[in-house]
């Protein structure tokens, strides 16, 4: 008897939980100091203004999609809004696991009345990316191991030249931004770097002139890696996310320095997923008009030295929170940083991530 | 005795015979048993045999490719793919209806992903053609409804297609199940929509245009189907039906818009041309090598994904071995392997000592000794893979200890972490306590009289150990080694982290195919061979050692 009762009355609070909870959303981000600078920059405020919502956070992205993929075969969507890179984004839409959406009605314009399509631009990479920031791929390097009497690196082909800079570098363990590097540096002109890479002659280009610096590698899977293996000295030069180095130099005080060269810009975004009840979509719509509004993402730049997606927010770019330095130096678009730069094929690994992949691990694993 | 043996069956107290009374006793208890262990059967039964089998069949599933394509692949089947040329006009119209439902189902890129995984370029050519597919049946809209108004009233179409007379239900039916098949779910409710016998017979290709999008609009955006305009698509069947139509003996709703239609068409447009059309949005669909590897994977069932997980592939021409350069997952079979065996032997030599002074040193050192066995054992794994990566990195604890000491120069500092080497260390050091304790309990067990008698009896200390007491603890070396090799074969998250290149075992490109590449196919069929193997393995541990000789506890 006891135990009906209270099973009841647990069945009975679920259930009033369940009607409450309609303003409870589910946020699904990276974790760490990215998922900190949305919280403070958009989260908290947000919910300053809407005391009835409340926000959780859910560390997945780097899974995200298979996740949703998941989600979606069971038929049991959990997730109210997710923070995915650009390729995930065209990933998820082309699974029709995103909800296309359409920028005019969803996203507040500018300042000055400029339409959200125009002030965001060609960030809008997919019918489902919600742009949020612009971050880059580039490289850190030890001050204090640059050999004697040798300039600081600054070109990107150092990092093939063992001679000049000798020392253990770190690459991601996946071909995407490797290989273009190595055709770059193998003499490829820059434009023409994705016509040589769809061949299968320019991906053995490009292996072969990995193979060089083969040994030399320690190949990372997290971005927290390279960071980690610059402040050990267990690398000279790694690659990894502009804002993990951000913090490795300024927050940490490291001797590392940046070597911005042929840094490729790739994009962070919101998606929706599908098949959200109308009530859900309303409010996750609601946050989102609030949360990529100018002033909003020049807010997160406050955190983290990435980019805002939008044109309008980079005047609005002012000093870091906590430690009040100017961020315009860091952030990757600045033009000094930009002079040389690269943009993520979307289109191009869409189609060649499969197949160059498995050449790319074979070539590992060898 | 001569009471028991009367005439006819023994009886029960109640009256019904014993047998059967005694039958009706077991049964129920034999329910009241499986009643008992219902709620482990069942936890067992969904938790670990249903995702096994569900696995099992992913490795071999491939209905996706006939599900978007069903006319298309079927169409497709009598096309040669040995004679080098694109297949003809009608695989292309077949291929413009399935694509055209696929693509307002959202399913075609879907599709794209799955055949990229065979032939590159395949995901961007099905994204890019399905957002150009209005513009063929657009351009003979414009033409219509610029001649009348009434193309473009959905009640119209509506009228039109149902007619006056005799309609047929069968092909919403058939429409249904493909929108089913596409959408993956249940769609029930009503269509509210049959065409009439005499147009499907007049225009067949628009029926089918039309059926789809009227099952599409009832069902998915549970609109009125009367109530709403048409795609583009119906028109591009109106156009090519018109091309042929007889309408001289049609007396039904809208004759005269169509006979008008008719004469519009045949001044004003060009006739239809499938195969020009899908050539303008991208001229890869006229690549026989994709048509082949669509005819190659319409099957409802591969073994695609089994061939790829040893390094084959199905091509149009058969079965081959991947290039040279692409061979990855037999190599990594066999490191697993390798490295699962010295795991389990490292730690045979390590915990074998270990437990040997665990069950006979005095009953306090025992304990002491069982905690510092037990303590990491406690410890988060992630906690000591990375303090492994302290230890045994260039810059680690070893290494500055060994320079310190003079042994190794600071330039030339072993490398000791991020390949085998590293994992072996780290894994050994984790799966240590899974080959201690088995061991343990097993030694636990064995007189320590023996050994006294066997010394008695003049064997030497080796002699002893060997012949006497080593056989004894072998239940529990099997018992260990079943334990730390399964455990490590399929380890993902250490070798992940300190595996380095070389050091990287099958679970983790199993682990990629699942979250990053969503191969979910060649991700099951990796999973099953391991699977497999490790089953071929315990059979062969069963007929040469014997499974009942392994003792857990």
């Amino acid at each position: 008897m006891k135990l009906t009762q209270s099973f009841l009355a647990g069945t009975a609070l679920a259930l009033v939980a369940g009607t409450v909870s309609a303003q409870d959303m589910t946020f699904v981000s990276w974790g760490g100091a990215y998922q900190m600078s949305q919280q403070k920059a958009y989260v908290e405020p947000y919910v300053e203004a809407n005391p009835d919502v409340s926000v959780t956070w859910d560390e997945s992205s780097a899974e995200a999609v298979a996740r949703l993929r998941a989600m979606n075969e069971a038929g049991n969507i959990t997730w109210d809004l997710v923070d995915v890179v650009a390729a995930d984004a065209i990933r998820l839409c082309d699974e029709g696991l995103a909800m296309e959406y359409d920028p005019e009605d969803m996203l507040a314009p500018a300042d000055d009345g400029t339409s959200a399509e125009d002030d965001f631009g060609d960030m809008i990479v997919s019918d489902c990316f919600i742009p949020q920031i612009a971050y880059s791929t580039t490289f850190g390097y030890r001050t204090d191991m640059v050999p004697e009497g040798v300039d600081a690196p600054s070109d990107i082909c150092s990092i093939f030249d063992l001679e000049t800079y000798p020392g253990r570098r770190s690459l991601e363990r996946r071909p995407i931004n490797n290989m273009e590097w190595a055709l770059y540096c193998d003499g490829v002109a820059k434009d023409e770097i994705y016509d040589v890479l769809a061949t299968p002659e320019g991906q053995d280009q490009a292996l072969a002139k990995l193979d060089t610096i083969k040994d030399d590698v320690i190949w990372w899977s997290a971005g927290a890696d390279t960071p980690q293996l610059l402040a050990d000295g267990e690398i000279f030069m790694g690659s990894t996310y502009n804002g993990r180095l951000f913090s490795v130099i300024v927050e940490q005080e490291q001797p590392v320095a940046m070597m911005w060269d042929m840094q490729v810009f790739d994009l962070d975004g919101w998606i929706i997923p599908t098949g959200l009840s109308d009530e859900k979509l309303e409010a996750v719509k609601d946050f989102v008009y609030f949360a990529t509004d100018t002033q909003r993402l020049a807010d997160q730049a406050a955190y983290i030295s990435y980019g805002p997606a939008r044109e309008s927010s980079a005047p609005l770019v002012g000093e870091h929170a906590e430690l009040g330095i100017d961020m315009a130096p860091h952030m990757p678009t600045n033009p000094e940083n930009a002079e040389n730069t690269l943009l993520y094929n979307y289109e191009f690994w869409a189609d060649y991530r499969d197949d160059i992949d498995a050449k790319f691990q074979a070539w590992l694993a060898q | 005795m001569s009471d028991t043996t009367q005439n006819g069956p023994m009886l029960a107290a109640d009256g019904t015979p014993l047998k059967r009374s005694l039958n009706r006793a077991l049964r129920r208890q034999k329910l009241r048993a499986l009643m008992l262990i219902a709620p482990l059967l069942i936890f067992v039964l969904v938790t670990f045999i249903a995702p096994i089998a569900d696995m099992l069949f992913r490795s071999v599933e491939n209905q996706i490719v006939s599900d978007t394509l069903p006319t298309a692949t079927e169409v497709l089947e009598d096309w040669d793919h040995t004679t080098g040329t694109p297949p003809g006009e009608e695989v292309y119209e077949a291929l413009y209806y399935d694509l055209y439902l696929a693509a307002e189902a959202r399913a075609h890129t879907r599709l794209g992903t799955r055949l990229n995984y065979e032939y590159t370029g395949v995901s961007s050519l099905f994204r890019s053609t399905g957002r150009g597919l209005e513009d063929l049946g657009e351009e003979y809209q414009d033409i219509l409804e610029d001649a009348d108004d009434s193309w473009g009233e959905g009640a119209f179409w509506y009228e039109l297609m149902t007619g006056t007379g005799d309609t047929d239900a069968s092909l919403v039916r058939e429409h249904r199940a493909r929108l089913q098949a596409l959408e993956n779910a249940r769609l029930t409710g009503d269509v509210g929509f049959a065409p009439s016998v005499e147009i499907m017979e007049l225009l067949p290709q628009t029926t089918f245009a039309y059926t789809d999008f009227a099952v599409f609009t009832a069902l998915m955006d549970e609109d009125v189907v009367a109530e709403e305009d048409p795609w583009e698509g119906v028109y591009a069947g109106l156009a090519q039906d018109l091309q042929t139509a007889d309408l001289s003996g049609y007396d039904g709703p809208g004759a005269e818009a169509l006979v008008a239609a008719q004469q519009t068409l045949a001044e004003q447009a060009e006739p239809i041309n499938y195969t020009a059309f899908f050539e303008s949005e991208d001229e890869d669909w006229l690549n026989p090598d994709i048509w082949a590897t669509i005819q190659t994977y319409s099957s409802n069932y591969t073994g695609g994904y089994f061939l790829n997980a040893v390094d084959m592939q199905l091509t149009p021409d058969g079965i081959e071995m991947r290039p040279d350069g692409q061979r990855l997952y037999m190599v990594l079979f066999q490191r697993t392997l390798f490295m699962s065996l010295t795991i389990t032997l490292s730690c045979i030599l390590l915990g074998y000592p270990v437990a040997w002074l665990l069950a006979n040193l005095p009953a306090s050192k025992a304990n002491l000794l069982m905690i510092l066995v037990l303590l990491p054992f406690w410890t988060s794994l992630l906690v000591r893979t990375s303090a492994w990566k302290v230890m045994l990195q260039q810059q680690g604890v070893i290494n500055d200890v060994l320079v310190w000491l003079g042994l190794v120069d600071d330039a030339a500092r072993l490398v000791m972490i991020n390949n085998q080497f590293g994992t072996i260390v780290a894994m050994t050091h984790i799966l240590l306590p899974f080959m201690i304790l088995p061991l343990y309990s097993v030694m636990q067990g064995i007189p320590p009289s023996y050994l006294r008698a066997a010394k008695s009896l003049g064997a030497t200390n080796w002699t002893a150990f060997w012949r006497v007491y080593f056989p004894q603890s072998v239940p529990g070396i099997g018992a260990g080694s079943i334990l730390v090799f399964i455990l490590a074969i399929g380890y993902y998250i250490t070798p992940e982290i300190v595996g380095g290149r070389t050091g990287t075992f099958i679970s983790n490109r199993i682990a990629y195919h699942i979250s990053s590449s969503l191969n979910w196919g060649l991700a099951a069929a990796l999973g099953a061979i391991l699977l497999a193997v490790v089953l071929l393995l315990y059979w062969a541990y069963d007929r040469i050692v014997g499974i009942d000789n392994v003792k857990l506890g």
